[in-house]
């Protein structure tokens, strides 16, 4: 058994990593229960948000912190357009063909960054890239705490504008009854996209806030797909706690299993999860029914 | 023939079906009505399968087949048709029907012309090659009767298929379905249709909020008080009562 | 079309096929006749499954990957003849399909979590082959030069041809199959409408549990093919992305559901390929952009393929009429819990 002194940093740090996560999941599961629609270009687009905030530290100069003016609101008009120009076109009266429209958007968006940016892999360098912060004992890296308390905040926002504003009470409205909220005077369409792009300005958020711990390929959104997936499903479709509480357990099962199982093995565990609680709990653990 | 024995079903907080129980006999028509709401869909999900029971028991021809899957119902010869109607919208309306002859028909070419007998049978036969999908309302529920009828059944539930026709349409249908019963099938209606019910039901069954309330002779069950009240609101039969004395 | 005359035009377009390697000189020009055939394959077995089940696997490579794996496994470290690997292969791939439907047809899951689960067995079996020394581990399986046919290799491209051919047209006669007899009537009964069809008495999960092994088992056979003919394999290639994608995009620009679909898609699927590498070159991400391209396109514009296209026009009317009714399971989900008796 591995002593505390290896435990616990790895602990704090799948907390940390949780909590982007969660950010991750809260987009996805924010999608998912007003639209019904699970969206596979999600990794493509955080990997979008990361090269927006890539580009703008290399190229002006723009603190990745300092992005979050910038890269957020714009993922939202990249989402929005999105939804609305070609997401809602495609149903046809089946569900799976929004799932393969979604495909063939992280396809090619992945694939279009592929051949612009090639596969290199590209940090950003700031100033506190390397500093550390103690906690517990443990020695984190900044950017990693920094993420953590930006995930929380931009959590919690969120959770103000779905309780506290109009808008949040029309998406809730809309998720709950498309026929009655449009019977109510809600822009239905209108709505859904503004959805669909809060849904992908948490990824601008989640990009600026992971940048600066973390690189930016073409694939990297791979790597993160899944585990939203997972996280979401595990929490429960549509529930916004579950993806907070499941991004959590994800990146500690994922550290711990890293630890304790070398990390590809480590991966297994939580794709094992994934399928397992979609065979057996598809509500997930706070779901709705599904 | 089919034994309905005190069956109860709740979703969430609405108790669907209480203590329901009611017995078909082999051979005739008869129906089961009540005001929209009432639990009759339910009944009808929870006799073939699609629904479990929360207690109760349905027995069809002296077997127990409570919980059963709704397959397995089907194929001892129990069929329902739909209220929403449900075609296989991108196949013909012959390949439709060729589904249900398929129950008891293994090759494909019989249960393809057997499928067109039954066409035949219901008033379908000028549109079987037609996508099922470009069928009118009426068509549709021509449809659906003669899915159920190709598979051969003992007992048919037919789930408001006369619901949205108009009446000349209804006019048509009515005469199909009793020509269904002199093949030796016992129907189970839910109608709306109160025509209907009482040109071809020997017998209804009344349900208002999940409860049977009364059964009879249609004819007696509609003057029943408790009846016209659950339609028309309370106080309702005593109004009637007292105008028709009014104007005797 | 009646079932025989469909059967005649499939057997007179493979015959056509046949007289390829006497008729064509060019090694160049064989090999892409080869590879459309085996496109074609991959896309006529997740068509199986997905055009005439209706249940859409984005995890294909987990069947591939199985079928490639076995017969190479079993050459480089048990020295098992790769013919017999191939029905090995092949039955292994059946397994791994019966084993995933179990799991999700016997719990209801559908649609888009469907998908889902699939994509993640086939990662799981990535990770999997990309840490276990016996499938090589990430350095992948190279098959050892043998010539002989024997051995399933063969001196001249033209051997590998009938295989492909062979195994393509069992594909499309099993397809055929399935479009006129009692099983394929249930399956697309299960996948129009499933509680319509189970109240006609159609067991669905069995119908389902047909359609999977039947896919999982062709695909398997072709990623077979696939280790003979390229002799190397590693993860990526074998459970990765590229050909689940592949297997679906196949029948979907061709037409799902339909016996030639994944004839026409495959034509397609290639002919994009090369056009790119014509006027674009080979630079990576660009062709497989465009199939990311030509899928969203497929699914606004053309949802029922190609093949959807040369269909009689009647269909392309009607589809209106199929969209004024609850659009999707969704909203009809929806529609039922809120309002009836």
């Amino acid at each position: 058994m591995p002593d505390l002194s290896i435990v616990v940093p790895s602990l704090l740090n799948g907390i940390t990593t949780g909590a982007l996560y969660a950010l991750v999941a809260l987009g996805l599961t924010l999608i998912y229960g007003v639209l019904h629609i699970i969206n596979f270009a999600h990794g493509a687009l955080l990997m979008i948000g990361l090269y927006a905030v890539y580009f703008l530290n290399v190229q002006f100069g723009v603190d990745p912190y300092a992005a979050l003016l910038v890269v957020p609101p714009l993922m939202f008009a990249l989402g929005y357009a999105l939804q609305r120009g070609i997401i809602t076109r495609a149903s046809h009266g089946r569900d799976e063909n929004i799932l393969l429209a979604t495909l063939g958007l992280s396809i090619v968006i992945e694939n279009l960054a592929l051949y612009f940016f090639k596969s290199d892999t590209r940090i950003v360098d700031t100033p506190y890239s390397f500093e550390t912060v103690e906690v517990l004992g443990a020695f984190l890296p900044l950017p990693k705490v920094v993420a953590f308390f930006g995930a929380l905040a931009t959590a919690a926002l969120f959770w103000l504008v779905m309780a506290r504003t109009d808008l949040g009470k029309a998406i809730r409205a809309l998720a709950k009854e498309r026929k009655g909220a449009a019977l109510v005077g809600i822009d239905t369409e209108h709505v859904y996209a503004v959805s669909f792009g809060l849904g992908i300005a948490c990824l601008g958020v989640a990009a600026c806030l992971l940048l600066p711990s973390y690189y930016v390929t073409p694939q990297v959104g791979h790597g993160f797909i899944l585990i939203a997936f997972t996280i979401v499903v595990l929490g429960g479709m549509g529930s916004f706690v579950g993806a907070l509480l499941g991004g959590f357990i994800i990146g500690i099962v994922e550290a711990m299993g890293g630890l304790f199982l070398g990390e590809s093995l480590g991966q297994i565990g939580i794709f094992l999860i994934f399928i397992l609680v979609l065979i057996f709990r598809p509500t997930g653990l706070l779901g709705h029914k599904a | 023939m089919l034994e309905v024995r005190a069956l109860c079903k709740s979703f969430g907080g609405v108790r669907a079906a209480r203590d329901v129980s009611l017995t078909v006999p082999e051979g005739g028509i008869v129906s089961l009505i009540g005001p929209n709401g009432a639990g009759k869909t339910t009944v009808f999900s929870l006799v073939t399968g699609f629904h479990k029971p929360d207690s109760g028991s349905v027995a069809f021809r002296g077997e127990d087949i409570t919980g059963f899957a709704p397959e397995a119902i089907a194929r001892r010869g129990l069929v329902r048709t739909f209220q929403i109607v449900q075609p296989f919208a991108g196949q013909s309306v012959r390949e439709n029907i060729a589904v249900g002859a398929h129950l008891h028909i293994a090759s494909r070419r019989e249960a393809l012309a057997r499928a067109g007998e039954v066409a035949r049978m219901v008033g379908l036969a000028d549109r079987l090659d037609m996508p099922a999908g470009a069928l009118t309302v009426a068509g549709r529920k021509r449809l659906e009767v003669a899915r159920a009828l190709a598979t051969g059944p003992k007992l048919v539930l037919f789930d408001e298929v006369l619901a949205g026709l108009n009446p000349s349409e209804i006019r048509d249908v009515i005469p199909i379905i009793r020509a269904i019963r002199e093949t030796g099938v016992t129907i189970l209606l839910i109608e709306h249709v109160m025509q209907a019910v009482m040109s071809l039901s020997e017998y209804t069954w009344v349900l208002n909020q999940g409860e049977l309330i009364a059964e009879g002779k249609p004819r007696d069950v509609v003057a029943d008080r408790q009846v016209i009240e659950a339609y028309l609101g309370k106080g309702m039969a005593e109004r009637i009562a007292r105008r028709e004395a009014a104007d005797a | 079309m009646t079932a025989m005359r469909s059967l005649l035009i499939l057997l007179a377009i493979f015959l056509l096929i046949g007289v390829a390697p006497f008729a064509i000189g060019s090694d160049f020009w064989l090999n892409v006749v080869i590879m459309t055939l085996y496109a074609a394959l991959l896309g006529q077995a997740w068509n199986i499954l997905g055009g005439y089940g209706g249940q859409f696997s984005f995890g294909h490579a987990a069947f591939f990957g199985t079928g490639a794996y076995a017969v190479a496994v079993l050459q480089v470290q048990l020295g098992v003849n790769p013919w017999v690997g191939m029905a090995l292969g092949g039955a292994l791939a059946a397994a791994v399909a019966a084993f995933i439907g179990f799991c999700t047809f016997r719990y209801g899951l559908r649609g888009s979590y469907f998908a889902l689960v699939t994509l993640a067995f086939a990662e799981v079996l990535r990770i999997l082959s990309n840490s276990v020394d016996f499938t090589g581990a990430g350095v992948g399986l190279l098959i050892p030069l043998a010539r002989g046919m024997e051995n399933f290799q063969f001196a001249t491209r033209a051997g590998y041809f009938w295989v492909v051919w062979a195994l393509t047209l069992a594909a499309f006669l099993t397809v055929w199959w399935i479009g006129n007899s009692r099983f394929g009537a249930q399956l697309t009964a299960v996948r129009d409408n499933e509680d319509a069809a189970r109240a006609l008495g159609v067991d669905a999960f069995r119908v389902k549990m047909g359609a999977i092994v039947l896919s999982g088992f062709f695909s398997g056979l072709a990623g077979v093919f696939y280790a003979q003919y390229f002799l190397y394999l590693d993860p990526a290639i074998a459970y990765g992305p590229e050909i689940s994608v592949t297997s679906l995009l196949v029948p979907i620009i061709g037409g799902m559901g339909t016996l030639f679909g994944p004839l026409l898609g495959a034509v397609g699927v290639h002919a994009i390929s090369e056009g790119t590498r014509t006027f674009v070159g080979e630079a990576p991400g660009i062709s497989l952009a465009l199939y990311g391209a030509v899928l969203v396109a497929m699914v606004l514009f053309m949802p029922r393929g190609l093949a959807g296209l040369l269909a009689r026009a009647p269909r392309k009317a009607h589809a209106d009429e199929a969209a004024a009714a609850p659009a999707t399971r969704a909203e009809a989900g929806r529609a039922e819990a809120s309002g009836h008796a």
